[in-house]
Parts: C-alpha cells; structure tokens; sequence
C-alpha cells in the first residue's frame, strides 16, 4: 500500500497516522468555539476563525485578549508571535516539497498544523516516495486535521452560546494551554524559557494593554536562548 | 464580552490569517532562494511554545479573580491539573480533571 501508485494510498494513511490523535484536537476545538462566543463575537465569525486561521493555540490566546478589550496590536501581535512556529515547520517541510507547484505550495502550506507536520516529517525521513505520494500523504494527515478542528470548533460556536456562566467553562482555556504547553518542554532551554516566561508574566500582569504576555514571552526566550545551550 | 467592534474584530481575523499563512508558506515558497534558518532564530523558534504558553498561562491561575491569589479554587484546580498535564500529556485528561476539581471546590465553597 505504502508503495502503490494509486493517490488513495498515501492519502489514507496519512489521515488513518493522524486517527488517534484526533481524539484530543475534538475538545479543543470545542473550547475554541466557545471561548469565540463567550469572547463576544457574533456566530458567524465566531466560526469563521477557524477555517481562516486555523491555528488552536493562537485562536485560544485571541479569543482570551478580545474578551478583555486588549489592544487591536497586541492581540494580532501574540497570535503571531505563538504561529510563528510555523516558520520552523515550513523550513523542515520545504525539501520534501521542493518540487510543487505554486498552488499546491500555497494550499499545501495553508494545511500545516503541529501534528500533521509531526506524523510528516518522520514519514519523509524514514520512507523514500515519489513527491506525489508525499504530498498525498501529507494532504491526508493535514485535512484529516482540518475537517476535525471544523466540525468540533463549529459545534462550540452553536454550544457556546447555550452553555451556562455557572458552569465556568472559561478555566478550560488555561487547561488547553497547559495540556500544550508540557508536551513543548523538552530540554533546558525549554525548561528555562517555560519557568522564566511564567514567572514574569505573573510579574508583570499589571503591564497597560495586555502587554505582560508579550514581553514575558520575549523574557522568556532570551533566558532560554542565553542559558539553554548544552 | 469585548467592545471591539465586528469590523475590527474581522481585520483581527484577517491579518492574523494572513500572517498565519505567510509564516507556513515561508520556506516552502522561498527554498532555492534561502536555504536555511541561521542557528539562532532556529533555537529561538523552537523556544516559542513554551515561553508563550507559560506566559499565557501563569497569571490565568496566579490573578484568577483579578488580584494576585494562590489560594484561589483556580489556582488549586490548575495546579493540580499541571501534574496531570505533565504526566500524562493528555488534553481529554487534563479538561476533565481541571473542571471537575473547580466544580468540586466551588460547590464545597
């Protein structure tokens, strides 16, 4: 099957490679779809930020900004800041695709999320296919990804607004972010960057405009730049 | 509830939407122009999610109510869920013990 020139090939096993992991991304896209609503956004672009986005993390700490009046700036500028991640997966990604053409470039690249970049890259490492097959098996894993972060972001979006305040299913949002954030600490310069960051947003929550965030995670990574290494 | 108006908040959605794109379409696009990340901004990317995330997430359980408070039913709710964040890796695990802690503490309160 991993060789056959059949299309559906690669496809599905992408899609199947990513199966169960599916089974986390749908409560975090439900929390997504809600924290939109809850947030203050109207349904429809409570929804349309996923498919336009399609980025939990960043949709999450958006959606946590837009809910406290911060300012226009700073919400645009700590989405990117947590995206800008996929600048690292692009460049890992890039060789194997190096042969595509612009819109399947394009298209190809709009799809990358954490995981599908994941189940990627060790696929290319360990199997030697043709680019087609590739990016067939990455489009699997990729819209396999993305049809799930739809159906759950879309019914939290319908849920959010019926769900009661009582319930304080706001605190699923810091939940979500911790279920994230241990995996993300891997070595040293993690470690440091995570307890550093921690403590001085904490410190520095008092910061006009949401700021903290920003300049705590700046905090951060230059600890774990400088103190990281070895 | 924001005050943001939805004009504002749809330009919100479409730069940061285009911002997104453009970071994944990066060296995708740009390979045989640039060939690679120099090792600094490398080894601060792959820093981001964690300080990020930690930035983000300390003062959600540390100033739950507004003000400073470690004895909050959210920070006990949160710490408690760290560990069972960092031991399991597990984010169906981590929602269901966090909510049904603060749900507990809350109807003991």
């Amino acid at each position: 099957m991993q060789h056959s020139p059949d299309r559906r090939g690669p496809f599905v096993t992408g899609l199947l490679d990513l199966g169960p992991i599916l089974v986390g991304v749908f409560p975090f896209g439900l929390i997504a779809g809600i924290a939109a609503v809850d947030a203050g956004l109207g349904s429809v672009q409570a929804y349309a930020t996923s498919p336009i986005v399609f980025a939990g993390a960043a949709q999450l700490a958006m959606m946590d900004l837009i809910a406290r009046d911060a300012a226009p700036v700073v919400i645009v500028a700590t989405a990117l800041v947590i995206n800008a991640r996929f600048v690292m997966y692009s460049a890992a990604l890039a060789p194997a695709f190096r042969e595509l053409g612009p819109i399947r470039k394009a298209y190809g690249a709009f799809v990358i999320t954490d995981q599908s970049f994941a189940v990627s890259v060790v696929r290319f490492d360990r199997i030697d296919e043709p680019l087609a097959d590739r990016f067939a098996y990455f489009m699997g894993a990729s819209l396999g990804l993305w049809g799930t972060w739809q159906i759950s972001s879309l019914t939290g979006v319908v849920l959010g607004a019926e769900l009661p305040a009582e319930w304080s299913l706001d605190f699923a949002i810091p939940l979500v972010f911790m279920a994230l954030l241990f995996p993300a600490i891997k070595d040293r310069g993690t470690t440091i960057a995570a307890i550093t960051a921690a403590i001085a947003a904490v410190a520095l929550v008092s910061l006009p405009l949401n700021l903290g965030l920003l300049v705590a995670a700046g905090i951060g990574l230059t600890a774990g730049a400088i103190w990281g290494r070895g | 509830m924001t005050t943001h108006s939805p004009t504002l908040i749809w330009l919100l959605l479409g730069v940061t939407a285009a911002g997104t794109w453009l970071f994944r379409l990066s060296f995708i696009a740009l390979l045989g122009r640039i060939s690679v990340i120099p090792d600094l901004a490398m080894r601060i990317l792959k820093l981001i999610p964690a300080a990020v995330l930690a930035a983000i997430l300390a003062p959600s359980l540390t100033h739950a109510s507004g003000a400073f408070d470690l004895g909050s039913d959210r920070f006990i709710a949160g710490l408690i869920a760290a560990v069972v964040a960092w031991r399991t890796k597990n984010v169906l695990a981590t929602i269901g013990v966090g909510m049904g802690l603060l749900w507990t503490l809350q109807a003991l309160a």
